[in-house]
């Protein structure tokens, strides 16, 4: 089976993060820059899929040079080969924009499958596995958290607010997986020097057959206008129990009119 | 003034979902609030009321098996064909799970730019929303089409305008391309009477402090006096002490309740990523110096062993 993960590299979500002033697009100059978190789940349900059925696993990137060391770093799980589409012209775009790069990147690669994180930390928006099957014209499978593959059919149990939805397509489909679908592996010495010489293949704008006019903050359907700050929150008042904590603490939901 | 598409959210056991009813007081503002049904047979019928009460003034209905029996895309085509022909003043979604997909299908249909996690929608379309767990206030727009926009529940308290919608049926033509993503299967897993974590005004929550899955009795104890959803810290359901849908966190579920109770919860960042919006928060922790106190209006130091019966007791004695 041809998989295809798709790859974001974000800034770490346990620091501060910030949109640039300039741009307002998302400041990756300064930030501690990774792998997506849900990401390294979609490469690990990927590399059991072809420990089990064979196959090959490309790694696909949309971002600037920078993101080539998300892409060492996805290699060295076990994926055979990455994509990385990178453009000047890429900066500023927004989903919809991202939406058709990648969807051209996957058309060259003919995958049979495509596994991605349910969500990135950065914008979590959630909508990259539908509009991307729906310019593909394929299933989505969203939010798995568990897949099996038999064959060409594909099952998938969703988790939804009332319990969980059982769902089934043939490939090709995009998968998109929480972070409840399996424990990722982490890279092995051998897989890292292993992934230094896995082949990397760029691919741009030209090569892709998108104009520059449709991607960037050109062609973006959306603006961010203005941004700031939230003030941070500030701790209130703070007791030791001193076996009246109980009492204390519904005292204040009283007066906050909670009890 | 111009249609303003709601599409509604609603769950067969409570109906309306309170989101729904946040974006018909929000389309109120922008324009003549239609809300569109997209369910199984006969949902549009038992929901039309309550939709009414809160001021849609039409009903737009798509259901059947055709609509319900497979993944959004029936839906999100069907949603394309009413926006061609109404050619409405905003599309709103709720910016749950569905409702981002629905939303990020019509988005590529119609070329259509999409806000997801709005706060707040002014008339001349520009959008607040919430960004990096919290921490940052954007004002955005959509700059191709028209408004395309997903709330997020707990926004803004709806209020009711009573209206008489006419229902209407669409005519459903799907194609073959939009059932390729067959729902065999849905499961019902306990639930209760509790609300809906993402929707509550109330949220208690249990980290690793509570210590197994037994305990968690605790914090669900306390959730009910106080009418409230229960959470998890992602330490408490990695450690199988509670169920995936309820974590609260930057892997799980956002949550801006009124209330926010965390009981043995450190509050490392990625859970403070999905609560720190919450309107007044409460904190017990045997740890003083764990950083869920520098977010906390009130906290108390201490066992939660403690506390948390003493405070459910002194609850029950004040009703």
């Amino acid at each position: 089976m041809n998989i295809v993960v798709l790859v974001k590299q974000v800034p770490d979500s346990g620091a501060d993060r910030n949109l640039r002033p300039d741009d307002n697009t998302v400041d990756r100059g300064s930030a501690n820059n990774v792998i997506n978190e849900m990401d390294e789940y979609a490469i690990e349900e990927a590399l059991k899929i072809k420990e089990a059925h064979g196959g090959e696993v490309t790694v696909l990137t949309m971002g600037p040079d920078r993101a080539t060391e998300s892409i060492r770093k996805a290699l060295s799980m076990g994926p055979d080969k990455a994509v990385h589409v990178v453009d000047d012209a890429l900066h500023g775009s927004c989903a919809v924009a991202t939406s058709k790069v990648l969807a051209a990147a996957l058309g060259q690669l003919n995958a049979d499958l495509v596994i991605c994180g349910a969500e990135s930390t950065d914008g979590r928006v959630q909508v990259m596995p539908h509009m991307i099957a729906e310019r593909l014209g394929v299933a989505a499978l969203t939010g798995a958290r568990k897949l099996t593959v038999d064959g060409a059919t594909l099952t998938v149990e969703r988790q939804t607010e009332e319990g969980y939805e059982v769902v089934t397509a043939s490939t090709p489909a995009v998968v998109s997986v929480w972070d409840t679908i399996n424990e990722p592996r982490y890279p092995s010495f051998k897989g890292i020097m292993a992934a230094k010489k896995k082949p990397v293949q760029t691919l741009s704008l030209g090569d892709l057959g998108v104009a520059p006019a449709e991607v960037g903050f050109d062609g973006a359907t959306s603006a961010v206008l203005e941004h700031s700050k939230r003030p941070p929150r500030s701790g209130g008042e703070k007791i030791t129990d001193e076996g009246e904590g109980g009492v204390k603490l519904v005292e204040f939901l009283a007066t906050e009119k909670f009890v | 003034m111009s249609e303003v598409l709601v599409v509604v959210e609603a769950t067969k056991e409570f109906g309306v979902k309170k989101v729904t009813l946040e974006m018909l007081t929000l389309a109120r503002e922008l324009g003549t609030p239609s809300a569109v049904v997209l369910g199984g047979a006969g949902a549009a019928e038992a929901l039309s009321a309550k939709l009414g009460e809160y001021g849609a003034e039409k009903v737009y209905a798509a259901e059947g098996e055709e609509i319900d029996g497979y993944l959004v895309a029936p839906k999100a085509t069907v949603l394309a064909e009413l926006v061609r022909r109404v050619q409405p003043a905003a599309v709103l979604l709720a910016s749950s799970q569905e409702g981002k997909e629905i939303a990020a299908r019509l988005a590529v249909k119609l070329d259509n730019g999409i806000l997801t996690d709005v706060v707040a929608l002014a008339a001349d379309g520009t959008a607040t929303q919430v960004a990096f767990a919290g921490s940052t206030i954007v004002k955005s727009k959509v700059t191709k089409g028209l408004p395309l926009v997903t709330v997020r529940p707990n926004s803004l308290n709806p209020t009711q305008a009573a209206a008489t919608p006419a229902v209407e049926q669409l005519t459903v033509s799907v194609s073959d391309a939009d059932k390729l993503a067959k729902v065999v299967e849905r499961v019902a897993e306990q639930k209760g009477s509790r609300p809906e974590l993402t929707e509550a005004s109330v949220v208690v929550s249990g980290g690793r402090g509570v210590g197994n899955a037994d305990n968690f009795k605790l914090v669900e104890e306390l959730a009910d006096l106080l009418g409230g959803a229960v959470g998890a810290s992602r330490a408490a359901v990695d450690s199988g002490f509670y169920p995936h849908q309820f974590q609260v966190g930057q892997t799980g579920k956002t949550v801006s309740p009124q209330l926010y109770v965390a009981l043995g919860i450190s509050g490392a960042i990625q859970h403070r990523a999905g609560m720190q919006t919450s309107k007044t928060i409460v904190a017990v922790n045997k740890d003083a110096e764990a950083p869920i106190f520098e977010l906390a209006d009130f906290g108390v130091v201490g066992d939660l062993f403690k506390v948390v019966p003493q405070a459910a007791e002194e609850i029950r004695k004040r009703k």
